[in-house]
């Protein structure tokens, strides 16, 4: 526990020290505020408008940017140990692959964390304090639900760049795979659902297609920062489906915990076999 | 209690077997020396030790345990071949960093840094540190923790010639405290008088296994006699002869009881004539091969 926990630190406080935990704090603050205030911008207004149109917006740029960051931070944990030689030294000490592993994952996992809760909650003391008549409870509720799953979303994407990570030999074909990761889960998957919407014309059971929905973290992510409101014009798209999902909200929740699992647990099989 | 058992251990990377039925035995307070040509297998027995390989057959037992388990490790130090640590930790930051992965007191760093004559650069990044530094620091790791085994690959490489002696002298004192020591070197002139036996692998197979006299028995090769001689009209002459070790005793009595006989030097067969005889043929092979 306490070499786990090691690890762990070393990671924040390398963070720290090049100061990417400052650099993604700072940038989920401005992100933040720059869609409360101008996300309404296209509509002719500036100003922040209301609760739904806000989180609809944020939760859309958060699905671009936090698996990229996630992706970032963790693609090279064990490839690049590994091209650096203190893997080796690493394998030679009491600690279980595991460990290691599990160690990396608390760390990055935490800074996310962090950087999530100080950009966010900075963001969201902005609002507060800058803008009259704000419905506090509601924002208040929505932010904390946008902070937890945006957390839940960089820890998925940290355990796919793991399993990338423990796959391959060299670190530039992790970081080649993990922009492929991130291609299709923001971008791939949702054109090839709306092409088999449109192509399907109606032939697939319309009980079945909002299903394929769980299957992708990111539309997963957007949903449960849509799930409070009943904003019909704020879901667009394949998150329509979304809407037909015989589930409940915490349903989604853990599905997107079953994401952050199953991939950590695949990396540390691929970490065992590995030589 | 052996530190060390290896059992008809064959091991291999893919389809390419590059070990072969090794089986070696090193006990406690022992130093073996492990040298062999590039590519020879040294650095993946080691690794086989620490257990980070398994291998494909035979055995390895560390310290009265199978090969990688924690008891093992953790009484076990070990200097990878290349040392690198990571360039944003100072260098007391690394040990502080490896101490407690090792689960020993922090407090002991400062004595190895101290040790290892890094005191004045331990608060500076790692990222500045020369070759030498880093070799340095490597061996101050693989001392935390006052292991029963260690692992040196290529240990004196980047030393300068003080820190070499000084690191053979710490070998030495450490095998007197009862720690067993497996070296790896290419570096053979120097290391004699270090070791207790020397293992000689040359593709994957072990050649030769024993301490030096015995290798030299072994080899048979022949003992120089280097003779200086006054003659009558007062020059002094010199003579070099080898000798095979069976007649060296007779050589010298004759020589010791000519009186113009002034001096006699006697070198026995180097670990390096050794070496070369073991490995003789191998250079040919490893052509054909290629
Ligand atoms: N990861 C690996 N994958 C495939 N082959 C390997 C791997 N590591 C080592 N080998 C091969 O195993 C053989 C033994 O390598 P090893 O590193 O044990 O040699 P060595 O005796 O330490 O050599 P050197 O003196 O150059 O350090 C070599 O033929 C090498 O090519
Ligand atoms: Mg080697």
């Amino acid at each position: 526990m306490t070499v786990l926990w090691s690890i762990a630190m070393k990671e924040l406080r390398d963070a720290l020290r090049n100061r990417w935990l400052l650099a993604i704090s700072v940038l989920f603050a401005v992100l933040a505020v720059g869609i409360a205030w101008f996300g309404a911008a296209a509509s002719g207004t500036v100003g922040f408008t209301n609760v739904p149109a806000t989180m609809a917006s944020l939760s859309t740029l958060a699905t671009l940017l936090i698996p990229l960051i996630a992706l970032m931070l963790a693609y090279d944990a064990i490839v690049g140990e590994d091209e650096a030689g203190t893997l080796l030294l690493l394998l030679s000490y009491p600690l279980g692959r595991e460990q290691l592993l599990l160690g990396k994952f608390v760390g990055h996992g935490l800074i996310l964390a962090l950087a999530t809760v100080a950009g966010f909650g900075a963001a969201l003391v902005a609002i507060l304090v800058g803008v009259d008549g704000v419905p506090t409870t509601v924002l208040v509720g929505a932010f904390a639900r946008f902070a937890v799953s945006s957390m839940m979303l960089g820890w998925v994407f940290l355990a796919m760049a793991y399993v990338l990570s423990c796959r391959v030999r060299e670190k530039s074909t992790a970081a080649g795979l993990a922009l492929a990761v991130w291609f299709f889960f923001v971008l791939v998957f949702d054109w090839l659902l709306l092409a088999l919407l449109v192509l399907s014309e109606g032939r697939f059971s319309p009980q079945s297609l909002p299903w394929v929905l769980l299957c992708s973290p990111t539309d997963l992510y957007r949903l449960i920062n849509l799930s409070g409101f009943d904003a019909g014009a704020e879901i667009t798209g394949v998150l329509a489906l979304g809407r037909e999902l015989p589930m409940p909200v915490w349903g989604l929740w853990g599905v997107l915990g079953l994401w952050v699992l199953l991939p950590l647990g695949l990396a540390g099989v691929l970490f065992r076999r590995r030589v | 209690m052996t530190a060390i058992e290896m059992c008809s251990v064959r091991h291999g990377y893919g389809r390419t077997t590059v070990l072969h039925d090794l089986s070696l035995t090193v006990g406690e307070g022992e130093v073996l020396g492990l040298f062999g040509h590039n590519g020879a297998g040294k650095t993946t027995t080691m690794k086989l030790i620490l257990g980070v390989l398994r291998p494909d057959a035979g055995e390895v037992r560390v310290l009265g345990v199978p090969a990688g388990e924690a008891r093992a490790r953790r009484e076990l130090g070990y200097l990878p071949e290349s040392v690198s640590f990571y360039p944003q930790l100072s260098g007391r930051e690394t040990l502080a960093y490896f101490a407690r992965l090792k689960g020993t007191p922090v407090s002991g760093i400062a004595g190895l840094l101290d040790q290892v004559g890094l005191t004045n650069a331990a608060d500076r990044r790692v990222r500045t540190y020369s070759k030498g530094m880093r070799q340095r620091l490597g061996l101050a790791q693989a001392l935390l923790g006052e292991p029963r085994l260690l692992l040196l690959d290529e240990p004196t490489v980047g030393l300068d010639p003080i820190a070499t002696a000084e690191l053979y002298a710490l070998i030495d004192d450490l095998r007197r405290r009862g720690t067993a020591v497996v070296l790896c070197s290419h570096v053979l002139a120097g290391v004699e008088g270090y070791i207790d036996r020397a293992a000689i692998l040359c593709q994957g197979r072990l050649r030769a296994l024993g301490s030096l006299p015995e290798l030299q028995r072994e080899a048979g090769l022949r003992w120089h006699l280097t003779s200086l001689r006054v003659d009558p009209q007062g020059r002094t002459l010199r003579y070099e002869r080898t000798v095979a070790a069976k007649d060296k005793m007779a050589w010298l009595r004759a020589l010791a009881s000519q009186p113009e006989t002034v001096d006699v030097e006697v070198r026995a067969p180097s670990l390096e004539d050794l070496y070369r005889h073991f490995q003789a043929g191998v250079d040919e092979q490893r052509r054909e091969t290629v």
